[in-house]
Order: C-alpha cells, then structure tokens, then sequence
C-alpha cells in the first residue's frame, strides 16, 4: 500500500472507529483535511478550538471511549490547551491531532509556529511529535491505547506539514489501539481488605471519577447494599450512586452536604474508589478523618500515599476490585451506624433550598424533574454548577458532566454538544451562568448548523457569582470585578444565531417558559434571572476543616 | 543530602530530556544532577539522576514510572554521590 502521512493518519482513525472528528482548518492541516474530505469521517467545523476540544471531551465524557479533535499549528494548536489541560485534571480520553510548520522551518520562528511539544507536554498523559510518516503506523493506534489504558487521559499527536504529505509504503496494517489489560496483583491485599471491612464498625464508601470511569457504579451500589455501607462523593463521582439511594450521603467537601462530611468525621473506615484527596474535597487535610483508618484503591498507582497515606493501597481500577472484594464481603445491616448517621441529619437550610421554587436549588431540581429520566446535563463553573451537584436529581453514570479538576468556565456549550452528538436521541441540558456563558459563545453558530436537542438554561445573576460570594464571605464584601455594570440581551443573542429562547421571568416564576424550552427538540436557551446576591451554602472556607462549614448567611 | 541516584531507561528522542526535567518542574521535586548517554543501537537512553532524599522519593519514582518514555525505574543503593561527583569532576576539564 501507499498513501501519504495525512491519508495514512484518517485512514487510522477511521480502523479505530473513529465516526466524528471535531476541529478548525489550517495552513498546517491542509494536507489532513484533504485526506478528510475522502473519508467517511464527519468533520464538524466549530468556531473555535477550544469548542473542538471540550465537544471531543462531551462524547469521550458521555461514552468513556477516546475522542478526536484537530487543529492547526500556532494559534490552533494554542486554542486547544485549555480543552486539554481539562483533560487532563479530570482524566477525560482524547486524541487530538495537531498540524506543525514543515520539519525544515521547525526551529525558526516560522509563520505560525509554536513548540505543540513542549506546551502539550504538562497538560497531556503523553505527546508525540511525528518526524517521519512511517511513524505514524504505530504511533496512532499507540495514542489510542495510551490514552484508554489505566486512567484515561488526552494525548497530543502533533504532525508536521511535510510529514503529512510524506509517502509511505507498508504492507500490512496494524492494529488498532485497544485499552491495555487491567493491571492486577493479589498478593494479599484484598484479604486484608475484607478483614479491614469486617472489622470496621463504622466503614464509609468515598468515591470519585475513577468509580464512573471503570465502569463501577452497579458493583458500588451492591457493594454498598451488601453490607451496609453508604457512600459519599466528590463531584466527580456524581451518578455513580443514584442521587436517591438511601445508603447514597451526597457529595461531601466544600459545598457538599453536610452530613456526608460529619459522617466522613465519624466513621472508622474510609474506602477511597478511584478518588485523589482533592483540596476541595478534603478541607484541611490533616483535619480529614484524622482517626479514620484508609483503603485507597486506585488504577493509577501514584496516587496512592500521593496526599494521604493508606492503612491499605490497593493498586487496581475500582470496577475489578468492587468485583473481586464483592463475594469476600459479608451481608451486614449496620443498623448501629445508619442510626448514627440518621441523627446527624438535621433539617438544613440547603435541603430548604430544594424545596424552595424561587431558589436557584429549586429551580434546579424542577429542572431535573421535568427533564427526561435518561438526560444528560452538563454545567460551566460557578455557583450554577454547585447549585446542580447539590440539587439535580442525577440518576445515571455519565450523565453529569462537569469540569471537576480545572474548572473551566467556557465548558459548559460545547461539552453539552460533544454529548448531544455522541447521544443524538437524548435530551442534553446546559446549566450555564451569565459569565460562563460568554466564554465558548461562538459555539451556538455550530450548535444551530446541527440543530441539536440542547436546552440551555442561563442562570441570569448579572455577576461573577462564585468570586462574589467568596468577596463577601471573605474579602470584606470587597466585592470588586465581579458584577456586570451592563449585560447583553442574551435572548436576543441566541436569536440572532438562529436558536429559539425563553425567559423564565424572575427567580424561574413563569415555569411554562421552562417547560417549553425543555419540550423544544432542538437547540434552546431559557434565561432564568436569579437574585444577584444569593449564596451558595454550605461552605466550608477554603484551607479550614471540613467540619466548619458556614450553612447560611 | 543528596544520596540518592535515580536510575532509569528511557527512549532516546529529543523530547525525552523535557518529559523528565517537566515531571520534577511541574510536580515541584529537587533534581540536582543528570547523566545522560545512549543505549546499544540508540534507540534508549541510560539516566542517572541525583535528588535530594527526602519522603517523597517514593512518589517520585511512581511519577516518573508513569511516563511513557520510561522505561524502568530503579533507585541504586550501590552508586553512592559519591561516585557520582567524582564523574562530574572528570568531565569538567
Ligand atoms: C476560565 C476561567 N476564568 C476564571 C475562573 C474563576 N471563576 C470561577 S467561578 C467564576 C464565576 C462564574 O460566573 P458565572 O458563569 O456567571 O456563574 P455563577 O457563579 O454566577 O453561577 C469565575 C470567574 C474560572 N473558573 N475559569
């Protein structure tokens, strides 16, 4: 066979099952994008990079399997960063392929050269830079599997315009890249493991991304049933238990619900799946279950004894071990514990808020009601997103799509679309704010060319939120850079790109506007004016224990 | 003190170097000497690394093991800094 390095590249990606690719032209991708024209790959042009790398991460997200984005050398490959280094913080598999000056003018400050190698490489799981299209052959399937293997993460493929036009000649193809095979050694460890469980009188499930990621939910809930454990979670961790379980606490940490940090303070046995003592998880660390003995099992063997040390580190994905510690755990009740953890729920203001049909929490969970069982949401960065972690009914893995680790504003849109194209049969719901919002606007262009099934609800506070409410709360009420003097008419705005809108009136009183944008198949907003100066409680100040939280006003 | 020598096999291309000294840049670990030569046909690289001791020299070594350049991770016991310095003296003139 012979075909040149771009074609070499598409015909890869279409043997790896790849059907979508997302991504922005250049002089560098032109070869590329000649090879794309020919293939049966659909390219969805958005209108910026960072749009192609958080719509990638909305399928990889939604489906666990490695997504493809593109883009040109400098600015191109720039645009990409944010997308990659989100990633990268949250684990997210994705292949993005980038087009670099010729080899020759590498080095010289060429017309649109920027070192994609050494700007990728921190935000990345691993880069490759292709100096010779043979290379390709193994270096594609390659970052396919190293992005899926383990703990999943993005990997940069960055091609050189002569490399892309190079001719090779091979006889056989290889394989595509598959996921390695789980990584397992016994030796003993989940013997001790039952013991520790057996033994404990007051044991507690803490589990994160790496239980939705492995596939673990289901072995979680029996786990939990089994024996008798509840279980709380980190934000990335949302939808591995259903969110009305009643062994299920909430998510615990900063904004987390109240109980699951008191009973994290109590219990005896933490059994850490898939989750790396995140700052805003654990408050003060040396506060953090400072009696608690600890399993920490995780698929990525650095993070054990990374922040914490383990009583017991159990190096394997939480999905295999759930499995294999599943027959060696007894059926237990624990009534003892449960009616322990009973009493530390008291009627708090946040649970009010819920009920409250004019909060933001309210709104929220009426939103999730009226929303089809199986929607997918996802959410930007504020005091939105918390007001959904806290209220949104999240049934299913998966279906809760959040930047937990980077916490990127500008995610909300295009990780919603990446969902919605990945999902074309589901409703998708954005929760978005109004400085979020701004961030990836362009994308509405290429939401309305596709006509997605996306309801996006803006939660219309007319600032910075969440900078706000920690000026108040502790900088003096300093607030400062945080409020808008003047906003857009973003109803106005989505018309103009051709997308229906709602305004929902204040604080969400006229709920039909609601339950028409969220009936419209097809792309929709609904702006939802909130009060200004509404908080988001609990909260624990960052740097204290997680026992002082600040439940209101 | 610096008393312990990372050693690791890694593959030889001129990104390597920056996969190694990014990892102890970005995850805030001393590194205070490198040695560096090729392998058989040139296809991997030999490293040697001088870092301070301290508790979290473990964590090091299961960073750097994560790194898809690298190959094999061993500390050596056996080659003092010492030896090492002594190295860095005869390449010097
Ligand atoms: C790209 C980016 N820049 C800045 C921040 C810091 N930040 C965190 S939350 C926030 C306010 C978000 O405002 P909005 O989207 O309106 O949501 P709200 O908090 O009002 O619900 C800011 C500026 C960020 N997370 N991401």
């Amino acid at each position: 066979m012979e075909m040149n390095g771009a074609q070499l590249i598409v015909k890869l990606l279409e043997r790896q099952g790849i059907k979508i690719i997302w991504g922005i032209p250049g002089g560098a991708t032109l070869p590329l994008y000649d090879a794309l024209y020919q293939s049966p790959i659909r390219h969805i042009l958005t209108r910026h990079e960072q749009g192609a790398g958080f719509m990638a991460q909305g399928m990889a997200r939604t489906t666990g399997k490695a997504a493809v984005c593109t883009a040109t050398s400098g600015p191109g490959a720039t645009n990409l960063i944010t997308a990659l280094a989100d990633a990268h913080l949250d684990s997210v598999p994705m292949v993005a392929i980038t087009g670099q000056v010729p080899t020759a003018l590498m080095g010289t400050d060429a017309f649109q050269e920027v070192d994609t190698y050494g700007l990728t490489l921190p935000v990345t799981k691993h880069n490759f830079l292709v100096k010779a299209a043979a290379d390709l052959l193994t270096v594609i399937p390659e970052a396919f599997r190293i992005a899926e293997s383990g703990r999943p993460g993005p990997v940069v493929v960055d091609v050189p315009k002569d490399v892309q036009t190079q001719k090779v000649r091979f006889g056989q193809w290889p394989e595509p890249g598959v996921p390695g095979p789980v990584r397992w050694r016994d030796n003993g460890v989940l013997e001790r493991m039952a013991q520790m469980i057996r033994q404990s009188k007051r044991p507690m499930f803490y589990v994160g991304g790496g239980v939705v990621a492995s596939g673990g939910a289901d072995l979680l809930r029996s786990a939990s049933q089994k024996n008798g454990i509840p279980v709380v979670s980190t934000l990335m961790g949302l939808g591995a238990m259903a969110y009305d379980d009643p062994l299920f606490l909430g998510m615990l940490g900063m904004h987390g619900t109240p109980v699951a940090n008191l009973a994290m303070a109590r219990a005896d046995l933490i059994i850490a799946l898939g989750i790396r003592f995140d700052d805003r998880v654990t408050g003060k660390m040396e506060a953090f279950c400072a009696d608690a003995a600890v399993i920490h099992v995780d698929v990525d063997e650095s993070e054990i004894g990374k922040i914490r040390n383990a009583s017991l580190g159990v190096c394997g994905d939480a999905a295999t071990v759930l499995t294999k510690i599943l027959p060696r755990m007894d059926t237990f009740t624990r009534e003892g514990w449960h009616g322990e953890i009973a009493s530390l729920k008291s009627p708090t203001p946040a649970a009010a808020e819920i009920k409250n049909p004019f909060h933001p929490s309210g709104i929220i969970r009426y939103i999730g009601n009226r929303a089809p069982e199986d929607a997918i949401v996802a959410t930007d960065v504020g005091q939105h997103q918390m007001w959904t972690a806290q209220a949104y009914p999240v049934r299913h893995p998966r279906s809760l799509l959040m930047s937990g680790g980077l916490g990127t504003m500008g995610f909300g849109v295009p990780v919603a679309m990446g969902a919605a194209f990945a999902n074309p049969h589901k409703k998708i719901v954005c929760i978005t704010g109004d400085g979020s919002f701004l961030m990836n606007l362009q994308e509405l262009a290429t939401l309305a060319e596709h006509e997605l099934n996306i309801t996006i609800v803006l939660m219309d506070n007319g600032h910075l939120g969440l900078v706000r409410q920690q000026q108040e709360m502790f900088y003096s009420n300093h607030v400062f850079a945080s409020k808008f003097t003047r906003s857009p008419d973003f109803s106005a705005i989505a018309q103009g790109f051709g997308i229906r809108a709602w305004d929902a009136g204040i604080n969400g009183s006229n709920r039909s506007a609601i339950d028409e944008a969220l009936a419209f198949q097809g792309p929709s907003l609904v702006v939802v004016p909130i009060d200004g100066t509404t908080n988001v409680y609990p909260m624990v100040p960052p740097g204290a224990s997680n026992l002082e939280m600040i439940q209101e006003a | 003190m610096y008393d312990t020598i990372v050693e690791l096999t890694v593959r030889n291309h001129p990104g390597v170097m920056s996969q190694i000294t990014g990892l102890f840049a970005r995850r805030n670990f001393n590194l205070e000497g490198i040695l560096c030569r090729p392998e058989g046909d040139g296809g991997l690289s030999r490293m040697r690394l001088m870092i301070y001791t301290d508790e979290r020299t473990e964590q090091l070594v299961k960073q750097l093991s994560k790194l898809y350049d690298v190959i094999s991770v061993s500390i050596r016991q056996d080659r003092g800094p010492s030896r090492y310095r002594q190295l860095f003296e005869e390449c010097w003139d």
